[in-house]
This record gives structure tokens, sequence and C-alpha cells, in this order.
């Protein structure tokens, strides 16, 4: 018999129960349907241990890496604390390093901490105002840079908190961070494997991400950006994306403008077309996606119809606002 | 449903989902299933306001069941998880082409026609619930 722990409870895990079983008779609140390892209602992580490998059957790899599990497939091996996925969270103090713009109306914020702060690039994090206003926002650097976190953060009409981090927030100023999450990162494996990215507007920060990751682990497989918005100007980075370009012979960029002012250099029409018609056989590819929700919706049926699995289609629920 | 294991070659074979190869083989097929529905201009218009990721698990669950294997669906899930798709039109020939896909998703895995026919045999099972009859 095992011991399960949820923040301050302990359940016991009976020899012939899952974890499933063991939380519903002690009548704690998690979610679950199938029961079968199919539908994945009743995902938890496990914190501190590997979870039973059993547990983890058909979740996504990178899912798997974070330890998180299907209580209704896992008999424990050993005492585990369990985190149910809408669990309260743990916030940090960070303080604002940096605050410039992008373009006109992108700010790059950048937030140091004191401690380490452990994730992955592509993953995001929750910012909180002191009145408990909170907002989702994806990390845009790779935990080898320092103790910081960059964000790239788009000014929404009327948007409470936008506004507020564009027009009060000041450096100096400590802003309460989450714990990170979200499974859409770069794991450093099948180096040859081709690479899709494809965001619109801000939804660069997470690709930008997990593309330095992925050039950093000496990714060799052919690895795409496309970044779309309907005006120049509302791009960004520009100039750094070409750069890398340069210094990467797999690395391809092209930027996108789907309005009428096209200049020179610049993809034609709507990022996913432009992507779509660049790259016409996606099998083995790997791709993520990030953005307008529609862009991104279209775009996880239109890869995997040419020829991406679905275990290799990465977009993160939370997305990022509309461009 | 689990008597529709036992179709075909008798009550002292394996299961048709031992037989046919368990849960590998439900991966080996989603992706490929799946592909070809929403590339079938009979049927794809059904699920052009789906999510993709849970319609992939959805996909996964069906295939579970009509390979024979471990499901909880019940005759009023099947009616109620399709009720919206009746309004849209959904009939016999929608359904015969999901049959097809299968089909010849199976047979581009090469499994042996016989277990390809026990498979028909367990979608047939669900027909009228399907269409809500």
């Amino acid at each position: 018999m095992y011991k399960l722990t949820i923040e301050e409870n302990t359940y016991s895990c009976q020899p012939d129960e899952t974890v499933l079983d063991a939380l519903l008779r002690e009548n704690v609140n998690i979610s679950y349907a199938c029961k079968k390892g199919t539908c994945h209602s009743c995902m938890v992580r496990s914190p501190d241990i590997l979870p039973p490998q059993a547990a983890q059957a058909g979740l996504k790899n990178t899912l798997k890496k974070h330890n998180h599990f299907l209580a209704c497939l896992c008999h424990p091996e050993q005492d585990m604390v369990i985190k149910l996925p809408d669990q309260s969270e743990f916030y940090t103090q960070g303080t604002v390093v940096a605050n410039e713009m992008l373009n006109r109306n992108t700010l790059l914020l950048i937030i140091a901490f004191k401690d380490a702060f452990e994730f992955n690039a592509g993953q995001f994090v929750n910012l909180q105002r002191p009145d408990g206003l909170t907002r989702s926002y994806s990390i845009a650097n790779t935990p080898q840079e320092s103790n910081t976190l960059e964000f790239h953060i788009r000014r929404l009409a009327n948007g409470r908190f936008s506004e507020w981090l564009h027009d009060e927030l000041k450096v100096g100023d400590t802003v309460a961070v989450s714990e990170p999450r979200g499974h859409c990162f770069y794991l450093p494996e099948r180096s040859d494997q081709g690479i899709l990215l494809v965001g619109t507007g801000t939804g660069l920060a997470p690709l930008a991400g997990i593309l330095t990751d992925a050039l950093a682990h000496g990714h060799s497989g052919p690895i795409y950006l496309f970044h779309g918005s309907r005006e120049v100007e509302d791009l960004y980075r520009i100039d750094e994306m070409r750069q890398l370009s340069r210094q990467h012979e797999n690395f391809h960029y092209v930027p996108c403008v789907s309005g009428h002012h096209v200049p020179e250099g610049f993809g034609h029409g709507r990022v996913n077309e432009v992507a779509l018609s660049s790259l016409t056989d996606l099998k083995g590819w790997r791709v993520f996606l990030c953005g307008h929700p529609e862009m991104v919706n279209q775009m996880k049926k239109m890869t995997f119809l040419k020829g991406a699995a679905s275990a290799d289609i990465y977009a993160d629920a939370f997305l990022a606002s509309p461009s | 449903m689990t008597d529709t294991q036992n179709n075909g070659e008798g009550i002292m074979s394996k299961p048709l989902y031992e037989r046919i190869g368990g849960e590998p083989a439900v991966n080996a097929a989603v992706d490929i299933f799946y592909r070809k529905v929403l590339s079938d201009d009979r049927i794809n218009r059904f699920f052009d306001n789906v999510d993709m990721e849970k319609q992939a698990a959805k996909q996964k669950s069906f295939l579970t069941m009509a390979f024979g294997g471990p499901h909880n669906y019940t005759g009023e899930d099947m009616r109620k998880g399709h009720a919206h798709l009746l309004k849209m039109g959904l009939d016999d020939s929608h359904f015969d082409a999901v049959v097809e896909n299968l089909g010849a998703t199976l047979e581009e895995l090469n499994v042996p026609q016989e277990l390809i026919t026990e498979v028909v045999a367990i979608c047939e099972t669900t027909r009228n619930d399907v269409l809500g009859r």
C-alpha cells in the first residue's frame, strides 16, 4: 500500500487500485471519463519522481518529460506526490530589468529572478498584478540565458493587463510569476527531423525560444520559421532572424505580410498559406503553431493532412492574442 | 458489446483485440484512418469545427472499440454523441464511408481480410445507435 499526497492531504492507494480509483474512493475532485487511458481527462503530474512507464502510454513526449501521467493507468510503485491540473500554483516574485518597444505595439519585457527559473523554451507562465488580475504569456527566451524570462506583449485595445504592462510597469518593479506550464517545447531528439514553426503576431515569442533551443542543441534537420502579420510594422525581430538564418544553413526564415503593401524579401499572403505552399510534404516533420486561434486550428489540420503525425504537432491550449 | 469478440473463429480463439495487435495496432492505425476521414469530401464537413487533439483521442477510442478492445461506449453514448450530426444530415451513406475508410486503413497496414471482416462487423453493431434509429 502506497501513500498519495495532494497538497496537505494524504490518501492510501490499495494494491489493486489505480491512482484514479483511490482518489475517487477518497472523494477527491478529479476529472475523468474513459478510465482506459484514451481520453486523457485524468492527466495529473508527479512533481518529484518518475511515474510508472505504463501510466504515460500515449502521452506526447513533452508531457512525459515533465512527469505527466494518467491517473487511470497508474498503479503506484512507491509513495507519490500528485499535482492536479487545477491546483493553485506557486508564484515567484521577479524584478523588471528591461521594458522597451519591439515595434509600434509590442513590448519586450524582461523579468529577472534571484534563483534559476526552471522551464523549457516555448512554455508559458501566468503573470499576476498586485490586485490578483492574471494573464498567460509565452516565454520567449531559453533557460540558458541567466535567471531571466523574456516576454513579448502586444497592447490590446481595452486590454486591462496589457495596458498595465505597457503604461505603468517600470524597470525595478516586481511582478508575480507562476510556475511554467504547457507542453509546446523542443526536446533534443531526432535531430535530423524537419521542424516547421508558424506564428502570427506575438506568437513569435514561444517559437523564437523553441528555435534558439533547437539551434543550441545542434538540431541538424531543416528548420523553417514563418512569421506573419497584416502589416510589416506589426512584425518584429526581422533583422535578428535574418542574421540567424545566415549563420545557420539549415534555418530558413520567411516573414509574411497579408496586407497590400509587401516589401521585397517578404512572403505575400496569410502566413499559413505561404507556409503550406512552400512545404508540400510534412511526413516526419515536427510542427509548432502559435498565434491567431483560427490559424492554429486550421494549421493543426492541414499539417496533419500533409503528413505530420498528430503526436508531432504542438500548439498550446493557451493562444497568444490575435495580431 | 464483448459478445462480438467471439465472432468468426469461435469461442476458443483469442479475442480480436489481441489477434489484431492491441494498443500498438490502434496507434498505428489512428493517424492513417483520421487522415483518410478528413480528406474524404463525402464526410469531412462533419469534422470542420472540431478540435484536432480532442478528435484524435476520440478516434483512438473508436478504433479501440472497433478492434474489440476495452471501451465504455454504450448505445446511449453513441446516440448522444452523434445527435448533432444527424441534424447536419448524417445518414447511412456517411456511416458506410467511415467504415470504408477504416477498411482501407487496415488494408494499408496489411491486416488480414478475415480480421477486417470482424472489425466491420463490430462497427455494424453501432449503426442504428449512431444514426439514432
